[in-house]
């Protein structure tokens, strides 16, 4: 039974240089109880879509089409009607953001809002009916989410919320928008079995919005690609995901790090502008030809149900994915001698108390908890561990070039505690870092040229052989001398990341600290910067520490990777040990909880792991900080258990430079 | 009162007592230096310099030495003499020997009568408009009344005041009915029951139109940009998809978390209302606080300027504490510890 039909959906917003499409000639239809997964970069038009179903695109917006609901027309009611469907029949669960929630009401009473809007419910039984709701999405009584302001609880206990108030009457769509990006791996997961267990239970419709394909495949069973607005493939997920045939879903899910894809240089979609006229993704596509570019390509049943904008499909069909999207070949690095320990880390600790309110406030929390690191010339160490983990703090320390509170921190063999003012602005020239957000990390104000020269004039190079410099940073990150003259706002996420590179190698710098590199990129764009990483280290011998939550790309960089939790290292080994063998069950709840393009091969045979939803202080203190959720140690008798509560598990050799926390490990078979 | 919450409201209590003491110290010292900066510049002596006859100098110094102030008293003595009458809540006399502390209590009440009504409608008035005007952002109505408070903001209070006599006069005249009294805190009472009443409100009307005006026309601007940060914020969208309309939506949750900043403003605009109001009082004519401060420079009255001062201080430090204390009930974000 159709619920929800979208047809020929048009949203423009007006701007400076005239009427801006964001969505165009847009069909959707959605069975009861199907979900259907909107993908797509910034800009696409996946989120004026899912505004445009709600009804809450802001009053300039132009909207025209059909929306219909349960038979019922949508585009064209007025405030008050369209309020009497919203978070009724059709709800919408946002992205987490702190100011998601209002921050002066609690939860509770914000969800016993969102029930009594709707129903004729007496306070208690409102009360009663958000407990339920709080229940429904993984959040028991004991975590006291319903009594916590917004700012008193976690990021993915917030997104549980939001869940909840959209589920507060049952509705019959449900439009999540990016339910999941701003959550933990562990905590997606989660986030999408709460989502699964609504539709298995109340048959709800759901319209996922995602930017991430994997997320889109373990979920969906419908995909509608979107480019500029408009669909470009549409089709169920598993044959748009497993064996697209647009050129542009091709190239995103080709260069798409993978955890069991192969290592090296990823295939690249060509960067390029939107084409105003014939097919918009024609300047960067591969096969297009002067009929693409001059006219636009309907979107065209291929199969039943299967629909591709695309006029070259002959073509395509005839192509290998590898031809299309071929990976670039990988640059060799120069044969070095024994490489040496540029950066090294000894029994580092840093502590900080908690803020806030809450029983935990006031009480100190190890952010690092004694870790020892070593890295070495041109080789890359990944760290990898969830939000609160305390590898920021750890990237922070290093970064801060000054005596560690405890422990000790060497950078190019020389003591940080023992630099003079001198000597450590020579170091912080050796020692540089890329951002993780290069909007927010680069002086909008400033032209790239400006942002080159800055650490330059620093660092005492002559005016005139400033602009000379900059030209060689420009051509290193693979960027143009055009773009000098730029401001960051005229230039592309990845373009901008490129400028980010360039200004920390503009010192000659032996070590980059990278963090998040890529986790702000758009998908087609991810892999570019990724290849350029590689390259620069094999050119340049750079030592790279790595800072990341997705493990797929920290395995495309990393020699060696180190996973943490509660600020210690729980693993620790050479990278393709660690993933395919991970010793620790912490590692095995990451490696299982990351989501895949191909959900039934992953799924085959692993236990689903709880999450829990303590605050981070719980985990310090005395003992391994994986006991709460550790399905090995569920397994345990009695005494054992005790063991993981009351004794710190230290990292023991399981071979070849292998280590991990945990009293009970087995043998890894290698 | 659970653990938690008790450990939080001792710790309240012990953070308003340190800002208290610190802010205390601060006064003292404040109120201090204005009565050296006072004592020094204002010479009482030049107010029997033109009396005819003349007063003989001797009597002249034996007056002022009575009422501590005389300047062949060296000045610290004279400031021990004042702190000691201070401390006794004694703020010292006028040159002809007025109780200051008396004088100040009848002009509070004065000012209380006067600028009471007129501070808490501006308020409510402000609040109002302001958050009405950002629901309404760059519509016709919000351009309006953008205009008009610019307007009003923009012009002194004295123009402002004597035009709304200027206009009261016109009424009075047309309607042949003495409608607006402007001047003092009462006048010429009729004898019908409540004539007393009428006619303080009609002495009333006026200047409390003019505080209306001028509160609301400046809190709009504030609230208005509050409320438009607060409208655009994304729990605002939140609610409105839980199914509320945009005007529930904007007034029950735009609006709630855009007082908490008002809050600030609002306390300290109440705290220091009794001293806040001196061309209003001086127009009016009402003998007021404000007038107070014009009235003792003129009268080279040494001891109410400090007092004045004073009680300025005290309003501004209970302003402070007060608006803590209203941003931590409003916004539980906020800690007082």
């Amino acid at each position: 039974m159709t619920v929800l039909e979208v047809r020929e959906l048009r949203v423009s917003f007006p701007s400076e240089t005239g009427q801006v499409w964001a969505v165009q000639d847009l069909s959707l239809t959605l069975a009861a109880g199907q979900i259907l997964a909107l993908v797509g970069e910034s800009g696409a038009g996946k989120s004026a879509t899912a505004l445009a179903l709600m009804g809450l695109l802001p009053a300039a917006a132009t909207v025209s089409g059909s929306v219909r609901l349960q038979n019922q027309e949508l585009l064209g009611l007025d405030d008050r009607e369209w309020s009497k469907l919203r978070g009724r029949h059709i709800a919408m669960v946002f992205a987490d953001d702190p100011s998601a929630l209002t921050p002066v009401y609690s939860i509770g009473v914000q969800l016993v809002e969102a029930v009594q809007i709707h129903q004729d419910l007496t306070a208690s039984q409102a009360r009663t009916r958000a407990r339920e709701l709080l229940e429904l999405v993984g959040l028991a009584p004991a975590t006291g989410v319903f009594e916590a302001f917004p700012h008193e609880i976690s990021g993915g206990q917030r997104q549980r919320v939001l869940i909840a108030l959209a589920l507060a009457n049952d509705p019959a769509v449900l439009i999540a928008d990016e339910p999941t990006s701003a959550v933990d791996v562990t905590v997606q997961s989660e986030v999408l079995a709460v989502l699964r267990r609504v539709r298995e239970h109340s048959n709800t419709a759901i319209v996922l919005i995602t930017h991430d394909l994997a997320v889109a495949a373990e979920l969906a069973d419908q995909v509608a690609v979107l480019y500029a607005g408009r669909a470009v493939e549409v089709g169920p997920s598993t044959a748009v995901l497993g064996a697209p045939r647009m050129p542009y879903t091709i190239g995103l899910v080709r260069s798409l790090p993978q955890l069991d894809g192969p290592v090296g240089p990823l295939p690249v979609i060509a960067a390029g502008e939107i084409a105003a006229t014939g097919c918009a993704f024609a300047p960067r596509c591969p096969l297009a030809n002067e009929e693409c570019r001059s006219r636009r390509p309907e979107l065209a049943s291929v199969t039943d149900g299967y629909q591709v904008a695309c006029s070259r499909q002959p073509q395509v069909e005839a192509a290998s994915p590898d031809a299309l999207f071929a990976a670039p070949s990988a640059t060799t690095a120069p044969a070095r001698d024994a490489a040496e320990v540029v950066l090294s880390v000894r029994g580092l600790k840093h502590s900080y108390r908690r803020r806030g309110r809450g029983w935990d406030a006031g009480r100190t929390v190890m952010a690092l908890d004694g870790v020892d690191l070593d890295l070495r010339a041109g080789q890359t160490v990944g760290v990898v561990g969830e939000s609160g983990c305390g590898k920021t703090t750890l990237l922070r320390s290093i970064l801060e070039l000054s005596r560690p509170r405890a422990g000790r921190v060497m950078v190019l063999g020389t003591d940080v505690a023992t630099l003079t003012r001198r000597s450590r602005r020579d170091a912080r020239r050796r020692l540089q870092v890329v951002f993780q957000d290069p909007m927010a990390a680069l002086d909008p104000r400033l032209p790239v040229a400006d942002i080159l020269a800055e650490p330059l004039v620093i660092t005492g190079w002559s005016r005139a052989a400033i602009p000379g410099r900059i030209g060689e940073l420009l051509a290193l990150v693979g960027l143009s001398h055009d773009h000098a003259q730029r401001f960051p706002q005229q230039l592309s996420g990845g373009q901008r990341q490129r400028v980010g590179i360039a200004r920390a190698l503009a010192t000659e710098p032996s070590i980059l600290l990278l963090d998040e590199p890529v986790s702000a990129l758009d998908a087609s764009v991810r892999s570019g910067v990724l290849n350029l990483l590689q390259d620069l280290q094999a050119q340049l011998g750079l030592a790279y520490l790595l800072v990341g939550h997705d493990l797929a790309v920290v395995r495309q960089l990393a020699d060696q990777v180190v996973v943490m939790r509660a600020g210690r290292f729980v693993e620790i080994g050479p990278t393709p040990a660690v993933l395919t063998h991970p010793a620790h069950p912490y590692t095995v709840a990451l490696r299982q909880a990351v989501p895949s393009l191909n959900p039934t091969v992953r799924r085959a045979g692993l236990p689903q792991t709880p999450t829990e939803e303590l605050p981070p202080a719980a985990l310090h203190g005395v003992g391994c900080p994986y006991r709460g959720p550790c399905l090995r140690r569920a397994g345990l008798a009695q005494a054992d258990r005790d063991r993981c509560d009351s004794e710190d598990p230290a990292l023991v050799l399981l071979g070849a430079d292998h280590r991990a926390a945990c009293h009970f490990t087995k043998p890894v078979a290698q | 009162m659970d653990p938690i919450g008790c450990a939080t409201f001792l710790g309240m209590l012990r953070y308003i007592g340190k800002r208290l003491v610190n802010y205390l110290i601060l006064l003292y010292v404040a109120v201090s230096l204005t009565y050296l900066l006072a004592a020094t510049q204002l010479d009482p002596a030049t107010l029997f310099a033109l009396r005819q006859p003349p007063v003989p100098p001797a009597v002249v110094e034996h007056q002022l030495a009575q009422y501590n102030l005389s300047d062949q008293v060296p000045l610290w003595q004279r400031y021990l003499t004042w702190l000691g009458g201070v401390i006794h809540g004694d703020f010292g006399s006028s040159p002809t020997g007025v109780s200051v502390t008396d004088q100040l209590l009848v002009r509070a009440g004065v000012s209380l009568r006067l600028l009471l009504v007129g501070t808490l409608a501006g308020i409510v008035v402000g609040i109002a408009v302001g958050a009405w005007a950002a629901t309404r952002h760059y519509r016709l109505s919000d351009r309006v009344t953008t205009a008009l408070s610019l307007l009003v903001v923009s012009t002194p209070v004295f123009v402002i005041a004597h035009l709304s006599q200027f206009l009261a006069t016109g009424v009075n005249r047309a309607t042949g009915v003495q409608i607006f009294e402007f001047s003092g805190e009462t006048g010429a009472v009729g004898s019908y029951p409540w004539a007393d009443v009428v006619d303080r409100a009609q002495h009333l009307v006026l200047p409390t139109l003019v505080l209306v005006l001028v509160g609301a026309a400046w809190l709009s601007r504030v609230q208005r940009n509050l409320m438009l940060d607060a409208l655009s914020a994304d729990y605002v969208r939140t609610a409105r998809a839980k199914g509320l309309t945009q005007r529930q939506a904007a007034w029950r949750h735009a609006l709630r978390t855009a007082l908490v900043p008002t809050s600030t403003y609002v306390t300290f605009s109440v705290a220091t209302m009794l001293v806040s109001a001196t061309f209003t009082e001086q127009i009016f004519g009402f003998a007021g606080v404000g007038s107070y401060v014009v009235e003792s420079i003129q009268g080279r009255d040494v001891n109410a300027v400090v007092a004045v001062t004073a009680l300025a201080g005290a309003c501004v430090v209970v302003g402070a504490v007060v608006s803590d204390l209203a941003v931590a009930a409003l916004d539980p974000r906020v800690r007082l510890t």
